[in-house]
């Protein structure tokens, strides 16, 4: 009796070292950084984290085909190294010796990668499902692009400083025209008293000292320099 | 009855007005380079010769034409001699070729402003691909600071052929900026002369916080130490000099007019010799203080990207080998990597390939100037900063200052001589003469916003204006000293200011200046037919990287147009001149 358990349990053992092993069929390679995610508070990798990563495994087999088989026991864990890496398979419960399909397990896994990172306290960068690439969140992106939103501030603030500027030179201008046309109509009154030759008056051609013609001042580039 | 002329309020007004147009963009983005490639703290021996040999001289003798005169270019020269209008008709035909292209590099900065407001910066991270596994391809090859660059706010054409259309983005940018130019002009030294206040004084405020925030960025030091020894056999190298020769005389913005409008609206008494040898020296200082900054920013971009490195290099090892975690570092990094080559030769032979070699010294050798430095190397560098969208629109803020700064000297180079003629003043006012400088300037910025804009732009920052204006200043300094006569622009001095001036500024400006930017001349023109076609840089998106071209036909003839259109002013000018006396001496002969 002895004997025949024995003999059994090598047989299975065999059969699972032959099941896991690097590159085997449907088996995956899992990578763990756990130092650079946690830090001072990582843990140490020991028997208990291994079970627990059966435990999920085996949780996420049974809620993607929602059939309650998968057992802990079906999945095997192998050559587990110092950086934290190991392979993993999934046995199939119904029949002997084989295991699932890649496919499957994969699709589980993707499934329930949220809830495997958690348990671990790690994210899809340092929970490395090394065959099975994870889908990453878009970013957020605001309905109206943010830039378009500075940019159409910008515009109306420059564009009011231009109206503004532009108006105010107007009613300057007006305003000028309005008192230089008052001030030629207060000259008309008083042109009575001053006569005036050729549109100057005369009282200015009276000056003793010597008068600048504006004709000849600005024309000194006709003149061939000294 | 003539109208006066429109005055600066107070000196300082006309100071800031040339500090803002000479402080502009070639400080931050051209110095540093310069520096970096002839021999880091040993440049600036021949940075500093050149300065007093030609810089502080020619400064001061646009300055004083300016003043004297009381006219913008074309009117200035003219006074000076009849036969001199087409080197005032040159300097407004190189300022109009400018301000079309300049005021692009305005709209690329408020593009980058307007996307500093969002969180992450849009060039810290590639953005993922079609179906969610991954970066962009292009992106993937390159880093996202350059994506975001040629992808998504150029977005390139492979090559000057490949015109394709007019980004919308750039061009609603490009309007912005030039409405903000508008703005800023609309009213003459009026609203110039209050806007200088603001555009000279801010970029030294963000310098003066991004020193400090950049010397206490981790591996700034780095930067600085490689930047300040100086390598003194460059100073052997020719280039080196000519370097400084032409980064002192462009950076000054000699020639384009810009300087002879502003000095025009001073009060005849104004003390332009001190302001010249101000403004000179303000600028070159600037030019250091902005290159500390930029050093320090590269040290700690160079040191951040080798750290990187050595980290994917530990974490490829780790991996590989399933070593414990944390048991490489990067003192041990050089040990454990013999130890494993010698252990396991096969599979590290395999991974040899990806292992590169970090080194820090190659990060800091990659020297980059111009629109690189700008929008890429500085972008990657904030990115990695604490808060960095702060400090990305401190930066863009900065960027637009200087440009805004230039492009109101560029369009009073170009609306002085156009309100001083008596024809465009009497039919148009001022505001309608400037609305229609920038909307035409704008409508032909548009050229620059199409797929191979950048392209273009390129031809017309290396060529529009680097020639002709150094025989624009050749001629303004031989006419100044022996057309007008030294010893007559001796005596306008000394009524202007109340002295003569020195031995030293004449013998400048007789003979040392004039040398010099003949030989300038000569230098370029050599270099131009030893290089034989002339080749551009363009985006390779399949490689991710930049590759070089031979410019075609078209392109060729529109550079050589460009070169043209401003040089051939000068002669064309005299001889209608000429031709205009012999008509007139002709028509008067029968007469008398």
């Amino acid at each position: 009796m002895l004997r025949f358990l024995l003999l059994a349990f090598s047989v299975v053992v065999f059969a699972h070292a032959e099941l896991c092993k690097p590159d085997a069929q449907n088996a995956f390679k899992v990578r763990l950084s756990i130092k650079t995610a946690l830090g001072d508070n990582a843990y140490a990798w020991d028997a208990n984290e291994e079970y627990l990563f059966k435990a999920m495994v085996a949780f996420a087999m049974r809620r993607y085909s929602s059939k309650s088989t998968t057992q802990i026991s079906n999945v095997l864990l192998c050559n587990v190294t110092d950086r934290v890496s190991f392979w993993f398979v999934v046995t199939d419960s119904a029949k002997n010796v084989t295991t699932v399909a890649g496919s499957e397990v994969e699709a589980a896994i993707r499934m329930n990668r949220n809830r495997i990172n958690s348990a671990f306290l790690l994210s899809d960068k340092t929970l490395q499902f090394l065959k099975i690439s994870s889908t990453i969140a878009p970013p957020v992106e605001p309905s109206t692009p943010v830039w378009l939103i500075v940019f159409g501030v910008v515009l109306c603030l420059t564009v009011a400083g231009i109206v503004f500027l532009i108006v105010t030179g107007i009613q300057r201008r007006k305003k000028q025209n309005k008192e230089s046309s008052e001030t030629e109509d207060l000259e008309e009154k008083c042109e009575v008293t001053v006569t005036i030759e050729n549109g100057i008056p005369c009282e200015t051609l009276d000056l003793k000292a010597g008068h600048i013609n504006g004709v000849y001042a600005a024309d000194d580039e006709r003149f061939a320099s000294l | 009855m003539e109208k006066s002329r429109p005055l600066w309020d107070n000196p300082l007004q006309f100071v800031f007005a040339c500090i803002s147009y000479a402080v502009g963009l070639g400080n931050v983005w051209r110095f540093p380079y310069l520096c970096q490639m002839y021999g880091g703290g040993g440049f600036l021996i021949p940075y500093f010769i050149m300065l007093v040999v030609e810089g502080m001289p020619l400064l001061y003798l646009e300055l004083a034409v300016g003043q004297r005169m009381r006219r913008g270019s074309i009117g200035a020269w003219k006074m000076i001699s009849p036969y001199l209008c087409g080197v005032g008709v040159a300097s407004v035909v190189v300022s109009f070729f400018l301000s079309m292209y300049y005021n692009v590099i305005n709209a690329w900065a408020f593009w980058y402003l307007f996307h500093s407001f969002q969180d992450p910066l849009p060039w810290a991270s590639c953005p993922l691909n079609g179906n969610r596994t991954g970066d962009e391809a292009e992106c993937a090859r390159t880093s996202p600071t350059q994506y975001f660059w040629y992808r998504r706010t150029l977005n390139i054409a492979p090559s000057l052929e490949a015109a394709g259309a007019l980004q919308w983005e750039q061009a609603l940018c490009l309007t912005l900026a030039w409405l903000l130019v508008y703005l800023c002009i609309l009213r003459g030294t009026e609203s110039t002369g209050k806007v200088v206040y603001v555009t000279a004084s801010l970029p030294y405020c963000v310098l003066i916080i991004y020193l400090i925030r950049g010397l206490t960025l981790h591996g700034a030091v780095n930067g600085l130490i490689y930047m300040f020894t100086p390598k003194l056999e460059q100073l052997a190298n020719p280039k080196a000099w000519i370097s400084a020769a032409t980064q002192i005389f462009f950076s000054l913005g000699l020639g384009f007019g810009s300087l002879i409008a502003f000095a025009s609206y001073n009060e005849p008494s104004n003390n332009c010799e001190r302001h010249a040898v101000v403004v000179s020296l303000i600028n070159s200082a600037t030019s250091i203080f902005a290159s500390i900054v930029t050093f320090s920013i590269y040290g700690f971009k160079a040191t951040f990207n080798y750290e990187s490195c050595m980290s994917k290099v530990i974490l490829l090892l780790t991996n590989a080998f399933d070593l414990e975690e944390g048991s490489l570092t990067a003192d041990n990094l050089g040990a454990v990597q013999g130890h494993l080559q010698a252990a396991h030769p096969q599979r590290y032979a395999e991974l040899q390939p990806q292992l590169k070699n970090c080194s820090l010294e190659a990060e800091l050798d990659t020297a980059v100037q111009g629109t690189g430095l700008a929008f890429i190397v500085y972008s990657e560098a904030i990115k990695n900063m604490e808060v960095p969208q702060l400090y990305s629109v401190l930066y863009f803020v900065m960027l637009l200052m200087l440009g805004i700064g230039s492009m109101l000297g560029n369009t009073a180079a170009i609306l002085t001589p156009l309100t001083d003629s008596k024809f465009i003043a009497s039919h148009l006012s001022k505001e309608v003469v400037s609305g229609l400088v920038c909307f035409i300037n704008c409508i032909i910025g548009l050229i620059f916003t199409m797929e191979a804009g950048n392209y273009w732009f390129d031809i017309f920052n290396d060529y529009a204006a680097t020639l002709s204006l150094l025989l624009i200043v050749l001629v303004e300094t031989i006419a100044v000293c022996y057309v007008y006569g030294i010893r007559r622009f001796e005596k306008d001095l000394h009524t202007m200011i109340g002295h003569k001036p020195s031995w030293y500024w004449k013998v400048m400006w007789a003979f040392a200046s004039p040398l010099l930017i003949i030989s300038l001349f000569i230098f370029y023109i050599t270099d131009y037919i030893l290089t034989g076609t002339l080749q551009y840089q363009a985006w390779d998106a399949a490689q991710g990287q930049l590759v070089t071209k031979d410019y075609p036909g078209y392109a060729l003839a529109v550079i050589g147009l460009l070169v043209a259109a401003s040089t051939m002013c000068i002669p064309l000018g005299a001889l209608l001149t000429l031709a205009r006396r012999r008509l007139r001496r002709g028509r008067a002969r029968p007469v008398a």
